[in-house]
């Protein structure tokens, strides 16, 4: 650790820079080739004339924005419905001692471990029955074992971390549980909240397997959207460049607001980073 | 239990007050008091039960012969059980998915760990790093895959360019069966390693300074502080990513999806990919079954030993 060594200090950084390499050259190749025209996608690599075609022909076309359009529909969607039922559920487990609740958390948190296709093998008999195959609802119920998980562990974490005084003193001074709750509570664990539904959002949003299964036609987000690329022969190598940019962009913008509380999303709130 | 404790001590209480004065009596636990966490639970636990009601439906229909093909099924009892484990291919996809699990977390695991103690150096290239290190894992694995799929593109994959310029012109990645598990773990550990960074460095960064000081004043070499203070003070941290990640590559699908789709052959057929085949290909809802609830008992059971290891690892790290 307080190695001065010039000579390990070298070897130190450029161990680091490797591993830059290896994990952000393919996100700048791919930003790169999106700006290449076709015409020059076979005989040049990092030399081109860059160019704003693959964009306007991705965004000439409806589809593509369709499928963005859905994209943000099912996400948004699966995050509210994930607040609206997560937050007073989280509420409960931090707050009051009641029979079963361990089970209960760890219950939710089973979720995000269930195995994507035992819970798709079902569902996708089921929802066809009831009318919920290739719909923007069916999906975002299905979402819920992804969103509601996050929600539900982190936001836990930042109600516990809230003293039960700060709530008794509100009740004291003659607020009504439901005031105390909107007007003090809620502003104490709004950072936590906006991390946890952000980062719900990125990982509803990377879905691929239910989106693929339990819809079909009519609701086909950006991720299977890309299958259809990887599998076309003639393909347009600086459009697919462009749409993955773009499906890709929204995430690490995200990613980079709520750099604070990661850490504590990403453990789903078992870390206190 | 504790409920009992509570009532308990009310009338305790209450005895020594009604020394006091005749008149005073327990009142009892309002029901809405009982009910309440319930209640508030309830809009979680009605949404969920809507997802738990179709994991006991799949329980069911692995005792039946239900097919996509057909509209009668009929009770089979344990066949399709019987019939999954004297399947050679249902043995195969376990051992490829064990080798997926363990190859990419391992891998993750220790390139996480090392990355993440290169980062928790206060130099300009670690502090610029820390931040944009952590982009791959925002990526949906499915995009990261055609990612490296047009990497390795032979006709405009810088990749493939890149292994030309050094001789190097027969590497097809996935389509061969000698490299096609190399390659969905490379993109795995790709997508996840960030992950493990991400947590090992938090873990690192809330080191107290003290006994690394007295360490370095007693000449201690830096691969024994690290092996007898670092490595059991973010012990929990480690546990939570093994977690995580052993439990999410168990039952990845995506990146073999969308990358061969279990080939080339059957190299790549691992559980789910297994399950979907049987599902989706054959139509065999009744034989897909068993393949994923085995899948669930066992991620279910390790996850439980897990956690319970993880919550008892974290009250020593945070004891001494």
């Amino acid at each position: 650790m307080g190695n001065t060594n010039p000579f390990s200090k070298l070897l130190k950084n450029a161990a680091l820079l490797l591993y830059a390499l290896f994990a952000l050259f393919p996100l700048f190749w791919m930003i790169l080739i999106s700006f290449k025209h076709d015409r020059e996608m076979f005989n040049t690599v990092f030399l081109f004339h860059p160019t704003l075609e693959n964009y306007k022909v991705l965004f000439s076309s409806n589809e593509y924005i369709g499928y963005f359009l859905n994209n943000v529909y099912v996400s948004v969607g699966a995050v509210l419905v994930s607040i609206v039922v997560g937050v007073p559920a989280a509420y409960a487990l931090a707050r009051f001692d009641f029979k079963g609740k361990e089970n209960l958390a760890f219950t939710f948190l089973s979720f995000r471990f269930a195995p994507e296709l035992l819970v798709i093998l079902p569902l996708f008999l089921i929802y066809q029955k009831i009318g919920l195959y290739d719909t923007y609802f069916g999906l975002i119920w299905v979402y819920q074992l992804i969103s509601l998980p996050f929600i539900i562990w982190i936001l836990r974490g930042y109600f516990e971390d809230i003293s039960p005084e700060v709530e008794h003193a509100g009740r004291v001074d003659g607020y009504s549980w439901w005031r105390v709750f909107l007007k003090i509570i809620m502003p104490l664990i709004k950072p936590g909240l906006v991390a946890a539904a952000l980062l719900s959002f990125i990982f509803v949003w990377n879905n691929f397997t239910f989106a693929l299964l339990l819809a079909g036609q009519g609701v086909i987000t950006t991720t299977v959207a890309s299958l259809k690329y990887i599998s076309s022969d003639t393909v347009h190598y600086g459009q697919m460049a462009a749409a993955v940019t773009i499906s890709a962009l929204p995430e690490v913008i995200l990613a980079l607001l709520i750099q604070k509380h990661l850490v504590r999303g990403l453990s789903m709130g078992a870390v206190k980073g | 239990m504790s409920s009992i404790g509570k009532s308990g001590e009310t009338v305790q209480i209450a005895d020594l007050a009604k020394d006091r004065m005749d008149t005073y009596r327990v009142p009892p636990i309002p029901f809405m008091r009982k009910a309440r966490p319930y209640l508030i639970l309830a809009p979680a636990l009605l949404l969920t039960i809507g997802i738990l009601i179709p994991f006991f439906i799949s329980i069911y229909y692995s005792f039946t012969n239900y097919s996509f093909k057909y509209k009668d099924y009929s009770f089979v009892g344990l066949e399709n059980w019987t019939l999954m484990l004297k399947d050679p291919s249902f043995w195969h996809s376990v051992w490829v998915t064990g080798q997926y699990a363990i190859f990419s977390t391992g891998a993750e695991m220790l390139l996480g760990i090392g990355v993440a103690l290169l980062l928790n150096q206060e130099t300009r290239l670690a502090k610029a790093l820390r931040m944009v290190l952590i982009f791959p894992l925002m990526i949906a694995p499915v995009i990261a895959t055609l990612i490296w799929q047009l990497m390795t593109n032979n006709s405009v994959g810088v990749i493939a360019h890149f292994l030309r310029s050094v001789g190097i012109d027969n590497f097809v990645w996935g389509a061969d069966p000698k490299t096609a598990m190399f390659s969905v773990v490379l993109i795995d550990v790709w997508v996840y390693t960030p992950f493990v960074i991400v947590l090992v460095l938090a873990g690192l960064r809330s080191l107290p300074k003290a006994p690394f000081e007295s360490a370095m004043v007693d000449g201690g070499s830096a691969w024994f502080t690290f092996k007898t203070l670092t490595l059991p003070m973010i012990k929990p941290l480690l546990v939570i990513a093994l977690l995580f990640r052993t439990m999410i590559s168990l039952q990845e699908f995506s990146i073999i999806f969308a990358l061969t789709r279990g080939g080339p052959g059957d190299t790549l057929m691992s559980l789910s990919l297994t399950a979907y085949n049987e599902a989706f290909t054959y139509k065999e809802l009744g034989t897909a079954l068993p393949y994923m609830l085995i899948l669930w008992i066992f991620v279910y059971i390790v996850s439980h030993y897990m956690i319970r290891y993880w919550s008892r690892a974290q009250k020593n790290a945070s004891g001494s």
